[in-house]
């Protein structure tokens, strides 16, 4: 997988072999679950599912404090066994993603800590992580300058692109994709790819992202209110 | 991260509600907290919020090779992983003690006890058993990990279902779910450990203490039976010294709660049995339940209410001094402040006739104020 962290993408509308469906899974979030940090959040996509927590603005160790921005930590613990290589890359992901979206220099010298559990696994494990983690970002009340939302697609061995993948569908896909997408500009953010693919398909792909990300941006901030005195700082 | 220190008061506090067998949520001596299990979409996994207190057990299992000395029987391995999303105090990858202590715990209370049976997870002989892995995640640290890690772990364990195999001599099948059904493990009984708190060196005791609980606490007693009331591990720690009937009480207590939490257990593995032969789904976002507000919904809590006006007065009567009454509006005002206020208001005031002067600024800025009584002038 490479992550690459790409700001701002022009595309013109390009010949797209195979056809784009957008569909997501079911999906659900409920905010507040956890009494013990300062903001938690439970992201379902079908039935893969994933629960965020977020501690911060804490103390910093002096070793990794930073004098102008505060400090993000972001774990991933994986359901079976000990975190692997595998969830360290998945944590630079959502890391990238999360620095570019909060306003870091409000505090200083501080650490924000988010730790990301899976519940179960089936498809799209990085998309729903990065919606966990903006949920739980807002439901700690953590200023942003965005809200970024995650989509994940496959393209399987015939070119027919597939949105939010099940665990089977990614099993036989050629190439996997994940973008992190922001709610302001529509701008990716983040994209992790893993397989084979051409140009001409991941141009075609991401302006079908930025299709599904105010679809399932409208739908993430619709799915807060379960909580409704919500206050985002968002500016 | 460090986890935010007890302040004095709050500990003396808390000390001095127990002597008065009260408890911060309103619960009795021996009462257990809201016990919910819930169960998620695959075999084996399990979830347990005991109050505020959540963990998940995940239950897996694979084919490896047995150990030396016992060829004949399967692997179990618990692991309870204390993840930093449950207290800020815990740390990611460090050992800490109460990490070791809960581990091992868990281990002599399952794996000691020889709940499951392991000669039955046994393949090829001296070449191929099953190794079960029982991974244990805090996710919310309310106080008594202990207890709900136990729980969720033998509800997991009694939810989980291997593969099934076939061997032909030194080949060995695993079928796929969909080609034959899994099969459960053997479970003899279910072990299930119940935390005794004591305070003052042993005088007074809490079952199942709450995170502040357990921060005063002086030392705990952890009992692990089963429904049959056969002890299956017993440790106290603390350095607390507990008589013989504290611990025979103790154990007494221990058999009720076991049976109250196996009923439970049983019935969560029942409806969830139900639910999945009537075919439902049993996804993630379709057991949301849509519209309705579940985390910020409190339970009541009951509070002790009888005496409260009584005890309230009489501290707003220690605290408060008489309320004075001023006849007569006297005053005096900066001549610049005065212009900028409303000449209704200061009808409405009154001040004291004689005596004390109340000077609220000696400054020269404008907007000073002056009550002076000697001269009862209408400002300008």
């Amino acid at each position: 997988m490479t992550p690459s962290a790409c700001d701002k993408s022009a595309f013109s509308t390009m010949e797209v072999c195979g056809s784009l469906t957008v569909s997501l899974r079911e999906f659900g979030c409920e905010q507040s679950l956890l009494s013990r940090p300062d903001g938690s959040a439970s992201f379902v996509q079908g039935d893969t599912s994933v629960m965020a927590g977020v501690y911060g603005p804490a103390e910093v160790k002096v070793s990794k404090e930073i004098y102008d921005r505060a400090t993000l930590e972001v774990l991933v613990q994986p359901k079976v066994g000990l975190p692997s290589v595998r969830e360290r890359s998945q944590e630079q992901c959502v890391r990238e993603t999360c620095e570019a979206s909060l306003l870091l220099t409000l505090h200083p010298r501080s650490s924000l800590t988010l730790i990301l559990q899976v519940l179960h696994d089936d498809g799209s494990l990085l998309s729903c992580c990065l919606n966990a983690a903006c949920m739980a970002l807002m439901d700690a009340g953590l200023p942003m300058s965005c809200l970024f939302c995650g989509v994940t697609c496959a393209i399987s061995t015939d070119g027919q692109i597939i949105t939010d993948p099940t665990a089977a569908q990614e099993k036989e896909s050629r190439a996997l994709m994940t973008f992190a997408i922001d709610s302001a500009k529509h701008s990716v953010l983040m994209s992790s790819t893993k397989g084979s693919f051409s140009v001409h398909e991941v141009s075609g792909l991401m302006t079908g992202k930025k299709e599904c990300a105010p679809f399932q941006t409208n739908k993430t901030v619709n799915a807060k209110p379960k909580r409704p005195d919500v206050t985002n700082r968002l500016h | 991260m460090k986890d935010t220190p007890l302040s004095n008061c709050e500990r003396d506090f808390l000390l001095k509600a127990i002597e008065e067998k009260k408890r911060l949520d309103g619960r009795q001596t021996y009462d257990y907290r809201k016990i919910k299990i819930s169960f998620g979409t695959d075999y084996g996994c399990c979830f347990v919020d005991l109050g505020q207190t959540r963990v998940m057990a995940q239950v897996s299992c694979e084919l490896v090779a047995p150990k030396e000395n016992r060829p004949n029987e399967g692997i179990m391995f618990f692991n309870i992983e204390l993840s930093p999303m449950a207290s800020p105090g815990f740390e990611q990858g460090r050992q800490s003690e109460l990490s070791v202590k809960l581990n091992r715990q868990l281990e002599r209370c399952l794996r000691n006890s020889k709940c499951i049976d392991t000669e039955s997870l046994c393949v090829v002989s001296g070449e191929k058993v099953w190794q079960i892995r029982v991974d244990v995640h805090t996710l919310n640290n309310d106080g008594n990990l202990m207890d709900a890690a136990s729980i969720a772990a033998i509800t997991a364990l009694c939810h989980f279902r291997r593969p099934d195999v076939s061997t032909q001599g030194q080949e060995v099948t695993v079928y796929s779910p969909e080609e034959r059904d899994p099969i459960p493990l053997s479970i003899y009984h279910m072990p299930i450990s119940v935390s005794f708190a004591f305070f003052q060196q042993g005088t007074y005791l809490l079952v199942d203490p709450c995170e502040r609980e357990e921060r005063v606490m002086d030392g705990l007693l952890v009992i692990a039976m089963n429904k049959h009331r056969e002890i299956c591990s017993i440790q106290s720690s603390g350095g607390i010294m507990l008589l013989k009937e504290q611990v025979m009480r103790c154990s007494k207590i221990a058999g009720v709660k076991v049976s109250e939490i196996t009923e439970l257990i049983n019935e969560a593995l029942l409806n969830d049995r139900k639910a999945r032969k009537a075919g439902g789904k049993c996804g993630f976002a379709e057991s949301m339940p849509q519209e309705r507000i579940t985390a910020l919904k409190k339970d009541e809590t009951p509070v002790e209410m009888t005496d409260v006006t009584e005890t309230a007065n009489g501290i707003i009567q220690k605290g408060e001094a008489a309320p004075q009454t001023y006849p007569e509006l006297n005053y005096k005002l900066g001549y610049k402040a005065c212009k900028k206020w409303d000449t209704v208001l200061w009808h409405s005031f009154k001040w004291p006739a004689g005596g004390d002067v109340v000077e609220i600024s000696d400054s020269e800025e404008e907007e000073v104020v002056i009550l002076n009584p000697e001269v009862p002038e209408k400002p300008k």
